[in-house]
């Protein structure tokens, strides 16, 4: 097949087809973000929660998860082993050792960070993630497939399955009780539910300068580290410890760096290979074609000649 | 009209059964390799049927720490590096005009395609909401994501590996018509499917990108795209090997039809054996940048450092220096043997980053179910039964005599 110009354009109209593709990709590639500017957020104080996990009941109430009474949940045993989240429980509560004070363990609260870039949402190739200018992470099960990337991507381990569901299985996550919070005085369930406000709401910010007083004002209370302020490149909720975060189950290795961050690189190549290797291919084609019309013409002259 | 009648019953036979009659062709089917195929497929689709209708928590071994398994890390990141062939095979003779390699260019298109494909098909099961499988196409598209640019560029190769088979099937057909339709696209498929898999192949291991919190440093590195780009392009060459040589040796009758005499084929064996021993080297030297760029040395001297030095001493160097020697000493046998080697090391390394290496840091680690090995190998076995009705029937390992040789 020799190749004219109608070919030629007809590949190129290929190629363009492709660029459309890739013009998408790009939007990635964006510039640092910093958040936004008025969302919310929780600060959790590690030295005032004392583990009567009624935040886990009153998560299953307003998200209307199967539920047990709430005297149920003063049963300690379930502290023996460590919890994660899974498909019908949003947020658990683990006791850690108390390095500082054997007498007292450390209650740690699990759940969504809802990170200000979230791993998930760059991770889900059908935008069923959003994180909302309120802060919430929140999931759309409307469009999920199913391929669960974003518990593969999500650096906390909290985005569950419905494993035993066959037909119509979702992504479980804490929701941030979007649709409380974003109406005026809204707050989540949980916190509503603390009894020794040891889960406090408010606008990140203020949150942030809150938990730096609290260090600060209280010398030897807790180690000097905030944490969900950097990591990840920052998250809504927001812990303050008593002792080193690693000793009571978070994980100090994740650097400051937003999971997104680590695909950009790869993303933006897509676009230089789109452009530049069918010309590569193209000139590929071209070079090996002349050569062998060259030789043929040489063999026919030879040919010729004798 | 008795006439027709006729001629309809002989193309019946003479294209599906093979010029023979109905009890013949049943009985010509009595073989060994289909009594096996029998009893993976008696156990095998009630399974399969198992999980779509009790779900992935019965059927599986997944959990909402291993999101991922061995339909992921082998039926998908395997199979899709494995049918690199077809795009490294068609790049080779219709772009550079490596002409001696043609009569590898339809078994190695027809292999990717149906590696690409059965690897979707495998998805399926993996797929909480198969049935949406076309959403990140038509429905949300989360442009976003690195597994979006991989949804749209395997369904575009497909369809591009489709465009690159169809000739044959006309040919088969004896539909002169539409078999010149086909081959006029061919240029511009092998194109379109070069940047496509280089994007794609690459796609997948960028994935993981995402995870370095989860996945073992010696396996997390910026490099992984490049990794998964060069060790699929390995993976393709030497399934091609692999695949050619198994092909001559299943398909015994068809082999004097071939174009292509045994000094021929043992030449072309070796050639392939030369690039894949040049990639090695490059891949290896690549490896140890990785693990330079992160300075994770002392990683090397723990357990999973020495499974690292398994992959990359045992199935990326020594591989290496065998096709090298092969080459060398012009021994095709030696070239063979280390590319079913290689292949081998190429699907170690995709198990290696999505399951193995995977979540090394936390206690729970990943084995899987008998029921997802059991719907794996049954998508193997139907994968190789199509294979195998395809070659018997369509001219992909010879060149139909009916037609010029497609000359670009």
């Amino acid at each position: 097949m020799g190749i004219d110009r109608r070919g030629f354009l007809k590949h190129l109209a290929g190629i363009g087809s492709a660029a459309v593709v890739g013009k998408t990709t790009k939007a990635i590639a964006q510039e640092h973000f910093t958040g936004y500017p008025d969302r919310f957020g929780v600060l959790v104080d590690l030295t005032v929660c004392i583990g009567c996990r009624k935040c886990e009941w009153a998560c299953k109430e307003v998200n209307k998860l199967p539920n047990k009474p709430i005297a149920e949940y003063e049963d300690k045993s379930v502290f023996e082993e460590k919890r994660r989240t899974h498909a019908d429980t949003f947020t658990i509560v683990n006791r850690f050792e108390n390095s500082q004070n054997s007498a007292e363990p450390i209650f740690v609260k699990k759940q969504c960070m809802h990170c200000d870039e979230p791993a998930c949402a760059s991770a889900c190739l059908v935008k069923a993630f959003t994180k909302t200018p309120e802060g919430a992470v929140i999931y759309n099960p409307k469009v999920c497939i199913g391929c669960r990337y974003c518990m593969a991507a999500c650096p906390f381990n909290i985005p569950a399955y419905q494993y035993d569901d066959a037909f119509t299985p979702e992504v479980t996550k804490c929701t941030f009780c979007f649709d409380r919070i974003r109406r005026e005085g809204g707050v989540p369930g949980c916190v509503e539910m603390c009894p020794v406000e040891a889960l406090i709401f408010g606008k990140r910010s203020e949150l942030l300068e809150l938990a730096h007083d609290r260090i600060r004002n209280n010398p030897g209370e807790y180690v000097n580290h905030v944490y969900g302020e950097n990591e990840v490149g920052g998250t809504s909720w927001m812990y303050i410890s008593p002792v080193p975060f690693e000793e009571v189950g978070f994980r100090t290795d994740l650097g400051v760096t937003p999971i997104p961050q680590y695909s950009r690189g790869f993303l933006s190549m897509v676009s230089v290979v789109l452009v530049t290797w069918p010309a590569l291919c193209m000139g590929f084609y071209s070079f090996s074609k002349r050569r062998e019309q060259l030789a043929k013409a040489e063999s026919e002259k030879s040919g010729e000649e004798q | 009209m008795a006439d027709k009648v006729v001629t309809r019953e002989s193309w019946v036979r003479q294209n599906l059964f093979l010029g023979m009659n109905l009890r013949d062709y049943v009985k010509s089917n009595l073989t060994p390799f289909n009594y096996v195929a029998a009893i993976i497929l008696v156990i095998g689709l009630p399974v399969m049927a198992y999980r779509i209708i009790y779900g992935l928590g019965p059927a599986t071994n997944l959990s909402d720490n291993n999101p991922w398994g061995l339909w992921i890390g082998f039926d998908m990141m395997t199979g899709v590096a494995l049918a690199a062939g077809g795009f490294v095979m068609g790049t080779a003779v219709h772009l550079f005009g490596m002409k001696e390699y043609r009569p590898l260019v339809r078994p190695a298109i027809l292999t990717g395609f149906l590696g690409y494909l059965f690897a979707v098909i495998g998805l399926m099961f993996d797929l909480g909401r198969y049935y949406r499988l076309p959403y990140p196409i038509f429905v949300s598209l989360g442009v976003n994501s690195i597994l979006f640019l991989v949804a749209w560029h395997v369904a575009l190769y497909l369809t591009c590996q489709f465009v690159e088979w169809c000739p044959a099937i006309f040919e088969w057909l004896d539909m002169k018509k539409f078999r010149k339709i086909f081959l006029n696209l061919t240029i511009g498929a092998t194109i379109f499917g070069v940047i496509l898999s280089t994007l794609h192949q690459s796609a997948l291991g960028s994935l993981f990108l995402l995870m370095p919190s989860k996945l073992h440093p010696l396996w997390y590195s910026s490099l992984i795209p490049v990794f998964f780009f060069v060790s699929a392009i390995i993976g393709g060459i030497t399934m091609t090997i692999v695949e050619s040589m198994l092909s001559h040796r299943v398909f015994k009758e068809q082999v004097p039809k071939i174009a292509m005499d045994h000094a021929h084929f043992d030449r072309i064996t070796i050639g392939l054996g030369k690039a894949a021993s040049a990639l090695l080297f490059t891949y290896f030297c690549l490896k140890l940048i990785g693990v330079a760029h992160g300075n994770d040395w002392h990683y090397v001297n723990t357990n999973y450092g020495y499974w690292w030095l398994v992959e990359v001493i045992g199935f990326i160097l020594i591989p290496a220096f065998l096709f090298a020697f092969g080459v060398r000493n012009d021994n095709a046998k030696l070239i063979r043997v280390t590319a079913i080697v290689t292949v081998i090391g190429v699907a170690l390394n995709r198990v290696n980053q999505s399951i193995i290496c995977f979540n090394w840091n936390a206690e729970e680690q990943y084995i899987p179910h008998w029921m997802e090995v059991v719907i794996t190998i049954t998508i193997i076995t139907i994968g190789l039964i199509t294979f195998r009705w395809i070659i018997n029937r369509m001219p992909i390992l010879y060149d139909h005599p009916d037609y010029e040789v497609e000359e670009h």
